[in-house]
C-alpha cells in the first residue's frame, strides 16, 4: 500500500500502473479461498518488475485482475483499485475493458500453444487485430502481421505468416505470440512465465527479446516468474509474493544483496547454485497454506525460523525500510541492518 | 568407491516412424537414444542434462527395461542386463533398479491408497517383507522420506506435489535397490520444495550407499547432486566428465552455450557476463545433421563437422584426441577446447 502512496497525491503524472489493496477470493461449494489478501504494487513506463512467488501465491490472479480476464465466478474482487494511467479500472465497463486490452495492455503465457488459435494460420491471427482494429484491408493486415513476426525475429517472415502454430516450434510459438501481443502497440506488458516451459537456451532468447523490446518501445512490463535466476537478470524492481500478499518489494540489487523478508531469504538460499558444488540447501520447511485457512499473524509464521509470538498473533505490515525498500515482516529492520 | 556398479556401452534407441491408419509403413526413424555410453560408479550420482527431446527419459526407460533397446548393452554388477538371463537373475535386477518420475500427479494411482501404493512392490517380491510385516514396512519407509506413518490410508491427492514426489521415492526405496534413476525428480517443484527433496535424495544416498542417474534440464540442481555429468545432445553423449569438469572447465561448445544460457541469480553482474546466445531450436531426432549434430547451432563448425561424426574421447585444446592427457575429459567436438566458464 505505501508503496503507491506517493502517486495518489495531487500533482504528481499518474502511475503507468497501480494496483492497490487488492483483494480477490474464490468462491466453491466447499470453501472461499482468500486467495489475494491486499497486494499493492506499480509499474512505471519503461520499467520491468517482476512478480516472484512460489506457485499458489496469487502472481497470475493479481494479473488476470488488472487485464480483465479473471475466471468470475469463482473469482471475484471484493476491495482494492487497479489504476491504470490514473483510471479507474474497477469502475470501467466492460466495453471499455476490451479497449484497454490490446490497445493499451497486452499479457502473455506460458503457454503459447493454447493462446493461439490451431486452426488459423499465425498471420491471419496477428492480422485479425489489425482489420478489426484498425481497419486495414486483409491485404495489408497481413504484411503488417509479416513485419511482426520479422520484429520478434522468427526468420523467413513473409513465408511464415502462412503456416499454422503447430508447425512452430515451442520458442516460435513464443514468439509468435509476443508478436501478436504487441500488434496494436500496448505501453503495459505482463508476460506470465513466459519461458517457464522452454528450454533454457531458448528461454534466454526469448528473455533477450522481450528486453529489446521493452527498450525500444518504453513499455512497462511485469514479469510473473518463479525463477530467481530469469528475475535476477532483467528486473528493475521485484515484488515477492505470499499467500496473497506482497511481502517484500525492493529494486533487485538490494533485494539480492540483502534480502529484508525471510521468505525472500529461504527463497534464495533454496536455488541450487551453478557456481558451486553444494552440500545441504537452507531450504523452507513446511508448506504453502491453505488459502482458505490462512494462519492467524504473519501468514509466514509455521515456516519462519524466526517467528515469536508476536508473530503468531499481529499481522505484520508492508513498510517503507529505506526509499524503495518495503517488507512486511517484523524484524525487518534487524535483517537489513544486521552484518 | 570407484568401481562401477553399471556399465553402458553404444545403447541405441530407435522409434519408428509410421504412416498410414490401415497400412502403417515405416518412413523412418527417431534417433532417440543413438549410441550413448557411460559407467555409473557404486555410490554416486551421474547426472544427465540436456534440452528437451535429446533422449534423457528414453535412456532412462530403457535402462528401467520398459522399452527395449534397438542395440547396446549394459552391464549391471557385471550381468548383461538386455542379455538372457535365469529368472533368478531377472528378479534380482528388478529389484536392484529403481526409478522416479518426473510428475507427482499422474505417476501415483489415484485410487490406492499411499500404503497400497509403497507397499505394491512387496506383492510381487514377497521375500523383501513378509505379509505380516508389510504394514510395518511401509510405515518406516514413509518415516525414512520424512512423511508421517500415519498417512497410510490417505489418497495422492490428499498430498501437496513434494510430498507425492516423496511418496514416489517410498516406492522405490522398497526393494532396497541398489540404483534408483531419477527422471526430472524435482522439476514440476517449487524451489523450496525443491530443496527439500533435493536433501531427502542425498539423505537416502549416504544412508542406504545408493547409486543415482539423475536426470534434470536444470543445470544447477544437477550440479548440486552430480559427482559426474553426461551432456546430451540429440541422443549423442557430447560430453562427459567430474561435475567440476563440466562446469568448470567445459570443452564441448555446446555445454558452454548451455552454461551460458543460465540465469544467474546476482543482478550486479548482469552486464559483466559474456553470454553464448546459440541461434535457432533443436532439429528433430528423426532427421539429424550429418556429422557433427551440433553443426546447425554451432559458430565454430567448420566443412568437417559436416562430414565427420566427432567422436566423444579425451582432447587436447584444438580437439586432436590424446587418450592419455592427464586432466582430461572425453568431450566429442573436432576442435574441442577448455573454457574457463566464469558464472558469477
Ligand atoms: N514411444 C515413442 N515413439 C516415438 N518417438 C518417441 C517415443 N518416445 C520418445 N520419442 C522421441 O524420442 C526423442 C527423445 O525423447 P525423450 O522423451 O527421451 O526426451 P527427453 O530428453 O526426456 O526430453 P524432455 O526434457 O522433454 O523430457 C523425442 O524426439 C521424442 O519425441
Ligand atoms: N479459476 C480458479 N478457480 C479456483 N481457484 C483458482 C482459480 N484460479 C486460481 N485459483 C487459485 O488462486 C490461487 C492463486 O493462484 P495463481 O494466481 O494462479 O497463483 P500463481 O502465483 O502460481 O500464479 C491458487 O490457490 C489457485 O488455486
Ligand atoms: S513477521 Fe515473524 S513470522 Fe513473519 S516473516 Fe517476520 S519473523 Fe517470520
Ligand atoms: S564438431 Fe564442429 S560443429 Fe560440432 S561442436 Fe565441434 S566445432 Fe561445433
Ligand atoms: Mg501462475
Ligand atoms: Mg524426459
Amino acid at each position: 500500500m505505501s508503496a503507491t502512496d506517493e502517486s495518489t497525491g495531487g500533482s504528481t503524472k499518474p502511475r503507468l500502473l497501480e494496483v492497490e489493496d487488492l483483494h480477490v477470493e474464490f468462491r466453491t461449494r466447499e470453501a472461499t479461498a482468500n486467495v489475494l489478501n491486499g497486494v499493492g504494487y506499480h509499474v512505471d513506463a519503461g520499467e520491468t518488475l517482476a512478480v516472484l512467488g512460489e506457485s499458489g501465491s496469487g502472481k497470475s490472479v493479481t494479473a488476470q485482475s488488472v487485464m480483465g480476464i479473471l475466471d468470475t465466478p469463482p473469482g471475484f474482487v471484493t476491495k482494492g483499485a487497479i489504476r491504470y494511467r490514473g483510471e479507474e479500472l474497477l469502475a470501467a465497463t466492460e466495453d471499455r475493458r476490451r479497449e484497454l486490452r490490446g490497445e493499451n495492455m497486452a499479457m502473455i503465457f506460458q503457454d503459447a500453444l493454447s493462446a493461439l488459435n490451431p486452426v488459423y494460420t499465425v498471420g491471419f491471427q496477428i492480422a485479425e487485430q489489425f482489420r478489426f482494429r484498425r481497419g486495414m484491408s486483409r491485404k495489408d493486415a497481413m504484411a503488417k502481421a509479416a513485419e511482426m513476426l520479422d520484429m520478434v525475429k522468427i526468420p523467413n517472415a513473409k513465408q511464415r505468416v502462412k503456416e499454422f502454430p503447430h508447425q512452430f516450434s515451442g520458442g516460435m510459438r513464443q514468439r509468435a505470440m509476443i508478436a501478436m501481443s504487441l500488434a496494436l502497440d500496448p505501453d503495459l506488458l505482463i508476460a506470465d512465465e513466459p519461458t517457464t516451459a522452454l528450454d533454457v537456451t531458448v528461454q534466454a532468447q526469448i528473455m533477450d527479446l522481450l528486453d529489446e523490446l521493452r527498450r525500444e518501445r518504453g513499455m512497462g512490463m511485469i514479469l510473473i516468474t518463479h525463477d530467481l535466476g530469469v528475475v535476477a537478470e532483467v528486473a528493475d524492481r521485484i515484488a515477492v509474493m505470499y499467500a496473497g500478499r506482497v511481502v517484500e518489494e525492493s529494486d533487485a540489487e538490494s533485494l539480492y544483496e540483502r534480502p529484508a523478508h525471510p521468505y525472500t531469504e529461504g527463497l534464495m538460499e533454496s536455488i541450487p547454485r551453478l557456481d558451486q558444488k553444494g552440500e545441504q540447501l537452507a531450504s523452507i520447511k513446511g508448506l504453502p497454506p491453505n488459502l482458505a485457512n490462512i494462519p492467524e499473524g504473519c501468514p509466514f509464521h509455521p515456516r519462519c525460523h524466526r517467528a515469536t509470538d508476536e508473530c503468531r498473533r499481529k499481522v505484520p505490515e508492508l513498510l517503507e525500510l529505506r526509499p524503495g525498500r518495503y517488507s512486511a515482516c517484523h524484524f525487518a529492520e534487524e535483517l537489513i541492518s544486521s552484518e | 568407491m570407484s568401481e562401477p556398479i553399471l556399465q553402458v556401452r553404444d545403447l541405441v534407441k530407435h522409434f519408428p516412424v509410421q504412416q498410414g491408419i490401415v497400412f502403417k509403413k515405416t518412413i523412418g526413424h527417431v534417433r532417440a537414444v543413438d549410441g550413448v555410453s557411460f559407467d555409473l560408479n557404486r555410490g554416486e550420482t551421474l547426472g544427465i542434462v540436456g534440452e528437451s527431446g535429446c533422449g534423457k527419459s528414453t535412456l532412462a526407460q530403457v535402462l528401467m527395461r520398459l522399452e527395449q533397446p534397438t542395440s547396446g548393452s549394459a552391464l549391471f554388477e557385471g550381468v548383461d542386463m538386455f542379455g538372457k538371463k535365469s529368472a533368478s537373475q531377472l528378479r534380482q535386477l528388478r529389484r536392484d533398479m529403481q526409478i522416479v518420475l518426473q510428475d507427482p500427479y499422474t505417476s501415483l494411482n489415484p485410487r490406492k491408497t499411499v500404503g497400497d501404493i509403497v507397499g505394491e512392490p512387496f506383492e510381487i517380491h514377497p521375500e523383501v517383507a513378509p505379509k505380516g510385516d508389510r504394514q510395518r514396512r511401509v510405515q518406516e519407509l514413509l518415516d525414512t522420506v520424512g512423511l508421517n506413518p500415519e498417512h497410510v490410508r490417505r489418497y495422492p491427492h490428499q498430498f501437496s506435489g513434494g510430498q507425492r514426489q516423496r511418496i514416489g521415492i517410498a516406492r522405490a526405496l522398497a526393494l532396497k535397490p541398489k540404483v534408483i534413476v531419477c527422471d526430472e525428480p524435482v522439476s514440476a517443484l517449487d524451489v523450496s520444495i525443491q530443496a527439500q527433496v533435493m536433501n531427502l535424495l542425498g539423505d537416502l544416498q549416504s544412508e542406504f550407499g545408493l547409486s543415482y542417474i539423475f536426470i534434470a534440464h536444470d543445470l544447477g540442481v544437477v550440479r548440486h547432486l552430480s559427482d559426474r555429468v553426461g551432456v546430451m545432445y540429440l541422443g549423442k553423449m557430447v560430453e562427459n566428465g567430474t561435475e567440476e569438469q563440466i562446469y568448470e572447465h567445459p570443452q564441448h561448445p555446446y555445454t558452454q552455450a548451455l552454461l551460458s544460457s543460465v540465469p544467474v541469480p546476482d543482478p550486479s553482474v548482469r552486464d559483466r557476463r559474456e553470454a553464448i546466445r546459440l541461434t535457432g531450436d533443436v532439429p528433430s531426432p528423426a532427421n539429424p545433421p550429418s556429422g557433427c549434430r551440433f553443426r546447425t547451432r554451432c559458430w565454430k563448425a567448420q566443412d568437417i563437422c559436416a562430414e565427420q561424426e566427432p567422436e566423444l574421447a579425451v582432447r587436447r585444446d584444438g580437439g586432436r584426441i590424446d587418450l592419455e592427457l592427464a586432466d582430461g575429459h572425453p568431450s566429442a567436438c573436432h576442435f574441442a577446447e577448455r573454457h574457463e566458464h566464469v558464472v558469477s
